[in-house]
């Protein structure tokens, strides 16, 4: 069994004819259920679901305080290189994109370790480019093996692996996984990665469930938004989450919906994706899976940062660098995007208290 | 007049113990646990951070209370076992409630796992505290295994349920020596109160009181209904009648001969 099944049952499914014969009880009676089947999940990304925003959104906040408390989890990404063989057509780290190439050495991401934990965070995401020639594993893991000494909680954000390579970061103290599948639509997705081993849909496709198999602890999903049309995309995600739950009910799913940034040889979105469509999928998502994870990054900014705290959101980055050795380095490299919220941790402590919500800074302990 | 209950060698006085997470700041915790009057306040070890003591959770637990770490994210009696471990190493005393889940749609407590853990723990020394389903033959290995109590949950936690596994609550009760403390689900004073009547020796809440608007009169609210509960139940409730005592019984006509 794999997700890929569950991706197939839906492939052909006409989205349209589905929008198009929904009514409002039928949107009403997805908001009230305490269990929400696939199609009422669907429902709610539904144009007609957009009339419901303000229900939809009183419900996912009493669901979220419910199960999460008034906490957000704070983390911030450490880029260790961007070398990288792949050509999405989106990202500013492509093969073909004249930047300039770097890896942090062991005293360099030390340096970098130091200045995060200086603010006081204890959940790190590291994050390269895919190059098993420049970053193999076995650097990876010499990484983790350093960062442990200032995170309680580190998480990968790199090339899909297999089941033993998740396994033996793992046992080297890894204990989270973000990967993004960026489009499920597996038409798109080979459009926009056409050439590297990021071609292959199905590894990367099954790359969380290889993570789980071997172990860890919780995994963060997510589609690319702007890539594809993001209703579909959004339920696929959720799906996505749902399958991997049910099947791996001891791990932490979570979900982004990160939405495409200007990069380096910038390439525009393929679809526009709005605050108003963005909040709709955060409370869809929420309400088809009351206690999953919702990550928001800095790709946001910050006015929609903080409205999204009481809608849903769990978990946020801050004090975030794109680039590698972006915190210490005098010779800073290019990020893989812009972000657009250049708060430090404190400020958004601060942000984060102002709404009445505590912001957790170790919410794991290695062990 | 007196009642204390005495876990691992302590008299406690009050009868409600805090849960510190979902609290929308670490520095409202000092006042609902004045509030609260609770002796003992349970802190997640995951959430424990000695390397920042201005946001370090433990800091904000009142001197004089018990601290209970918990094992919150252990997935099995192992991880239960080593967090155990790390929390005492880490100074927070030998008290734990051990919380094993490997469901995360529900948060239902892994019984089985937490059998394993609690023996494993006790044998070290540590006051445990074990978090499980309400179930009697559990509570039965429990017990052997050498709990200081059981602490069954009330409805999945978070829930705000109230008492939904009363009956099975009501078994251990019958059935079990060891104090029967009610931990999670329960979201309201009078359902806490509810289980304090039927003979809970205790109630533990979080939820309810983190995340009401006034968490700080919620505590007291709470502190109110336990202390009525545990005296009703003191004082012997009148047994519940199924019928009305009719003014013209059905047996009015017999006499004694």
């Amino acid at each position: 069994m794999s997700f890929y099944e569950v991706y197939r049952r839906f492939k052909d499914f006409d989205f349209t004819f589905f929008f198009n014969q929904l009514t409002d009880s039928d949107i009403l009676r997805a908001i009230g259920k305490s269990r929400l089947s696939e199609l009422d999940y669907l429902a709610l990304l539904s144009p007609r679901a957009e009339n419901y925003l303000e229900e939809m959104a009183q419900k996912a906040h009493h669901l979220t305080v419910q199960h999460f408390g008034k906490v957000i989890l704070l983390y911030t990404p450490l880029y260790l290189a961007n070398y990288c063989v792949n050509s999405c057509v989106y990202c500013g780290f492509r093969v073909k994109n004249d930047i300039e190439r770097k890896i942090l050495s062991f005293e360099e991401l030390e340096a970098e370790a130091r200045v995060i934990a200086g603010t006081g965070l204890k959940h790190i995401l590291i994050l390269t480019g895919e190059s098993r020639k420049h970053s193999p594993v076995a650097y990876i893991k010499e990484c983790v093996g350093i960062l442990r000494k200032y995170f309680t909680s580190i998480g990968i954000e790199v090339y899909p692996l297999d089941e033993e390579e998740y396994a033996e970061l793992i046992s080297a103290g890894v204990d989270g996984l973000t990967i993004y599948q960026e489009v499920y639509d597996e038409d798109v997705y080979l459009e926009v990665h056409p050439a590297g081993p990021k071609r292959n849909y199905r590894f990367r496709l099954d790359a969380p469930e290889r993570a789980c198999r071997a172990g860890i602890r919780s995994v963060n999903l997510g589609a690319l938004l702007g890539l594809h049309e993001w209703r579909s995309e959004a339920f696929f995600t959720g799906l996505h989450a749902n399958y991997l739950q049910n099947r791996y009910p001891d791990v932490e799913v979570s979900m982004s919906p990160p939405r495409m940034r200007p990069h380096a040889g910038g390439t525009a979105p393929r679809v526009v994706v709005s605050d108003k469509n963005l909040v709709q999928y955060i409370l869809a998502f929420r309400l088809f899976m009351p206690r999953g994870g919702i990550t928001i990054s800095t790709r946001e900014g910050p006015e929609l940062r903080e409205h999204l705290i009481k809608l849903g959101a769990t978990k946020m980055s801050a004090g975030s660098c794109t680039a590698v050795g972006g915190r210490t380095g005098a010779e800073k490299s290019t990020g893989q995007f812009d972000i657009s919220d250049e708060r430090d941790v404190a400020a958004m402590t601060r942000v984060i208290y102002s709404h009445g919500y505590q912001p957790v800074f170790k919410d794991w302990q290695s062990i | 007049m007196s009642d204390p209950l005495v876990i691992g060698g302590r008299e406690l006085t009050s009868r409600l113990f805090l849960g510190t997470g979902k609290f929308a700041s670490n520095r409202l915790i000092p006042g609902a646990v004045q509030a609260s009057g609770a002796q003992v306040v349970t802190v997640a070890l995951r959430r424990v951070d000695p390397d920042f003591p201005e946001e370090n959770i433990v800091n904000f637990v009142p001197e004089g209370c018990i601290l209970m770490p918990n094992t919150s994210g252990a997935r099995n009696a192992r991880e239960a076992v080593r967090i155990a471990r790390l929390g005492r190493a880490a100074g927070c005393g030998n008290w734990v409630k051990i919380e094993i889940i490997t469901d995360n749609r529900y948060l239902l407590p892994d019984n089985f796992e937490t059998i394993k853990a609690t023996e494993e723990l006790a044998a070290e020394g540590f006051v445990v505290l074990p978090y499980v389903s309400p179930d009697l033959m559990v509570a039965r290995k429990l017990a052997e295994a050498g709990a200081a109590a059981v602490m069954p949950l009330g409805a999945p936690i978070g829930s705000n349920r109230g008492l939904k596994m009363k009956e099975m609550i009501r078994i251990l009760i019958e059935e079990i020596s060891l104090p029967v403390i009610v931990d999670a689900g329960i979201g309201r004073p009078s359902q806490a109160a509810e289980a304090m009547e039927m003979g809970a020796a205790a109630v533990l809440v979080n939820t309810a009181i983190a995340t009401a608007g006034d968490p700080v009169a919620m505590a007291r609210a709470f502190a109110l209904a336990v202390e009525a509960g545990r005296t009703a139940f003191l004082s012997g409730p009148g047994e519940v009648q199924q019928y009305a005592r009719a003014s013209s019984p059905l047996t009015g006509f017999l006499r004694d001969e």
